[in-house]
């Protein structure tokens, strides 16, 4: 790591260590935009990650800015970091300016086709993408959308959508939002990037996100069984409970080793190969870890009033979006199919 | 809190490539002919021609001094020809655990002497070792150790039984594990390391043949076998600081993830392009372990090289390793409406049958699963 890598790393850990406590997180789950945390990574240069230092961004590699993103997700910050991260990605590649405030970017499921045509000097564009991340809270919302055989990155101001609530299983806004909007010729830019890209970027987010809270499960239940007493004795010093963290342990290490294959892909080649051997690694680590957390502590683990599901429920949405196991696994099989026998360990693992 | 670091692993430049280049071509050009059950041995597969040819382009004892036979290349060109090695089903098992194990061991804790006479042997592919640790009281609880070294003039007196030793009727040496002191409380104290010349009088092996009727391990009985002095590694009484610098090199090569790598090879190429969606998720996932693995991997060679103590590190590679390694012929089965069959002329068939037969051991040799989960808990502080 770099010295600049290490920096923003002990940056990030105290800005959400301090600011991500549970009141902030219940308040979030019921709705609550967590103003002051977002103004805190606004200060900290957190929220114009990827952007360019003379268009007033903090112009952070792509391997650094995912380092505090892992870092967010350790500590379930409730607030777009990752999409902003991801919308300024878009719009850099289209040469469009982003707005103040958080951004989100749109669609994200595979399902969701938008349609744009040119309409007097601009253009209008249409459709339906659900579960967009924090699309309410969002000052634009960059949309990725195919015109005329090119790609385009259109930029909409949130207040001309329309946008019906939705959430994922942790309590994170994931809105349906319709769009019928005339948009100025400025808004709208061509793009190399086409879905498949977009999708690729997102799943590495998600990878090292997951490896973020995974880190946070493992600490929690490692804190947890040294304190819970059964038996007249801690539970960890019993062989099924240190085994059991044995492979806790050994899981959040093969994701947060999943998150660096992500995170290095990401900032050179965007190699679909890479990414989806990342997400899928990294979403069968949340499945085994989160399921091996909530066994380490019991009851209490499972209410609301303890802090363990701010982590588990993340992995449990995480693992899904931008693509689950099955969908890159499927990628990365066929990938191997087509290579063959002789060419799967020289053209793919070893490459 | 305790968490288990993976630094980024050295990046592979232009020299290992090029490297990686040479031992492609090589596999390429000596593998011509070997079946897919041949090479399902992995290195269990044994072919001293072989390993001669491997010494003859330097690559046995890559990383050692060159005035001990040595190359003084990089752990991770190091890396990269015992990768390349295993995933072509190279039959690199007759010096595998000299070149892993034995040879650093003995340019660690070995006399002048010892160097010089035995690690260029190691390094020319003539010389090869096996591992004399368990014993029939002494599997997992290896400070149980019974066999006994008895200073006498001139040397020891070895009297004991060591079991389950792969290759001992093939090795030159074993480095024997055993105690030197029978007094103290503490278990971990009096154990020391020898290097035993498997031709001395007093020595008798007896195979052990394994479920699949093959024979790798053996029984090994001492009595009264005299030892010189020079043959002792390290220092009295340290044999087992010693053991566990060992088993870091022992736990975390590629060994640990590639035994079934060429079953994954067979059912690519027995499904081919057309395999259903079912065979292409199951197989990604697999891959994407694989993947990942030899991250984690390398990381760890990463710490060997820099002298860090990557133990803790070394067990989650095996444990991960070999629990993929054991899934790798239960994923096929479903995926192919065949049964295994040992001699078979299908390869895919007579690569499952061996891979599926030999897979119990994977999570037994070099450490069970269990003791491992231990160690890991250990390193978490937990114990």
């Amino acid at each position: 790591m770099s010295e600049t890598t290490d920096l923003i790393h002990d940056m990030a850990e105290k800005l959400f260590g301090d600011m991500c406590d549970k009141n902030l997180l219940d308040e979030a789950e019921k709705g609550v935009w967590p103003k002051a945390l977002w103004s805190a990574m606004e200060e900290a240069g957190l929220t114009r990650a990827l952007t360019d230092e003379n268009a007033g961004g903090s112009g952070l590699s792509i391997g650094d800015a995912m380092v505090a993103t892992r870092v967010a997700a350790r500590h379930a910050a409730p607030a777009p970091i990752a999409e902003t991260m991801l919308a300024e990605w878009l719009a850099a590649s289209a040469g469009l300016s982003c707005p103040a405030g958080p951004l989100t970017v749109a669609p994200v499921l595979r399902t969701d086709k938008l349609s744009m045509a040119r309409e007097g000097n601009g253009w209008r564009l249409k459709g339906v993408a659900h579960r967009t991340p924090y699309a309410a809270n969002a000052a634009a919302i960059f949309v990725l959308v195919e015109a005329e055989g090119k790609n385009f990155v259109a930029r909409v101001g949130t207040s001309m959508t329309r946008i019906a609530p939705g959430h994922n299983v942790a309590r994170e806004p994931r809105e349906t939002v319709s769009f019928d909007c005339a948009l100025a010729s400025d808004d709208v830019a061509p793009t190399e990037i086409d879905a498949a890209r977009l999708r690729a970027f997102g799943a590495a987010m998600r990878t090292v996100q997951i490896a973020g809270a995974l880190s946070r499960a493992l600490d929690l239940s490692l804190q947890y069984v040294q304190e819970r007493v059964q038996f007249g004795k801690p539970i960890s010093k019993f062989q099924a409970i240190q085994h059991n963290m044995a492979m806790l342990a050994a899981h959040s290490a093969a994701a947060n080793a999943a998150a660096d294959i992500a995170s290095e892909a990401a900032e050179t080649d965007l190699d679909p190969i890479k990414i989806g051997v990342a997400k899928t690694r990294a979403g069968e680590a949340a499945s085994v870890g989160a399921a091996l957390a909530h066994a380490a502590h019991g009851a209490i683990g499972f209410t609301h009033d303890h802090t363990l599901h701010f982590s588990t429920k993340r992995l449990w949405s995480w693992r899904d979006e931008f693509g689950k196991e099955s969908e890159w696994s499927a990628l990365v099989g066929r990938a191997g199919l087509n290579a063959g026998g002789a060419g799967v360990w020289r053209k793919i693992i070893a490459q | 809190m305790a968490h288990l670091n993976f630094a980024p692993p050295p990046p592979f430049n232009e020299t290992t490539e090029k490297l990686r280049a040479d031992v492609r071509a090589f596999l390429d050009r000596e593998l011509v002919g070997m079946t897919p059950a041949e090479r399902a041995r992995s290195w269990s597969g044994r072919d001293v021609a072989f390993s001669r040819k491997m010494a003859d382009r330097g690559w046995i004892g890559m990383t050692w001094p060159k005035k001990y036979g040595g190359h003084e290349r990089s752990a991770l060109e190091r890396y990269v020809v015992l990768e390349e090695m295993l995933a072509a089903g190279a039959p690199v098992g007759a010096h595998w655990i000299a070149d892993r194990q034995s040879g650093p061991s003995i340019l660690k804790f070995g006399t002048e002497e010892q160097r010089q006479t035995i690690v260029p042997r190691i390094a020319k592919g003539e010389c090869f070792f096996c591992i004399g640790m368990s014993e029939p009281n002494s599997g997992s609880d290896l400070a149980a150790t019974r066999t006994r070294a008895k200073k006498v003039d001139g040397g020891f007196l070895v009297n004991g039984q060591k079991i389950w030793t792969s290759g001992a009727h093939v090795s030159h040496y074993m480095i024997l594990f055993c105690r030197t002191d029978t007094t103290g409380e503490d278990r971990h104290a009096g154990v020391s390391q020898f290097i035993v010349d498997m031709k001395t009088p007093g020595i008798v092996i007896r195979p052990i043949v394994d479920l699949s009727g093959e024979h790798h391990f053996n029984e090994v009985f001492f009595e009264d076998v005299f030892i010189p002095e020079g043959a002792l590694l390290g220092q009295l009484g340290d044999g087992w600081k010693q053991v566990t610098n060992e088993l870091s090199f022992e736990r975390s090569g590629p060994d640990r993830f590639l035994s079934t790598f060429t079953l994954l090879v067979e059912t690519l190429n027995a499904l081919g392009p057309d395999a259903n969606e079912r065979a292409a998720i199951a197989l990604g996932r697999v891959t994407s372990h694989l993947m990942v693995l030899r991250r984690m991997s390398r990381s760890v060679a990463g710490m060997l090289q820099r002298g860090e103590d990557p133990a803790v590190q070394a067990s989650v590679v095996k444990e991960l390793g070999t629990t993929l390694e054991q899934e790798i012929p239960e994923i096929v089965r479903m995926l192919v409406d065949a049964e295994p069959d040992y001699g078979a002329d299908n390869p895919l068939v007579a690569v499952l049958a061996h891979n599926m037969m030999h897979a119990p051991s994977f999570s037994l040799r070099g450490g069970t699963r269990e003791i491992l989960r231990g160690i890991i808990a250990r390193g978490l502080g937990l114990r």
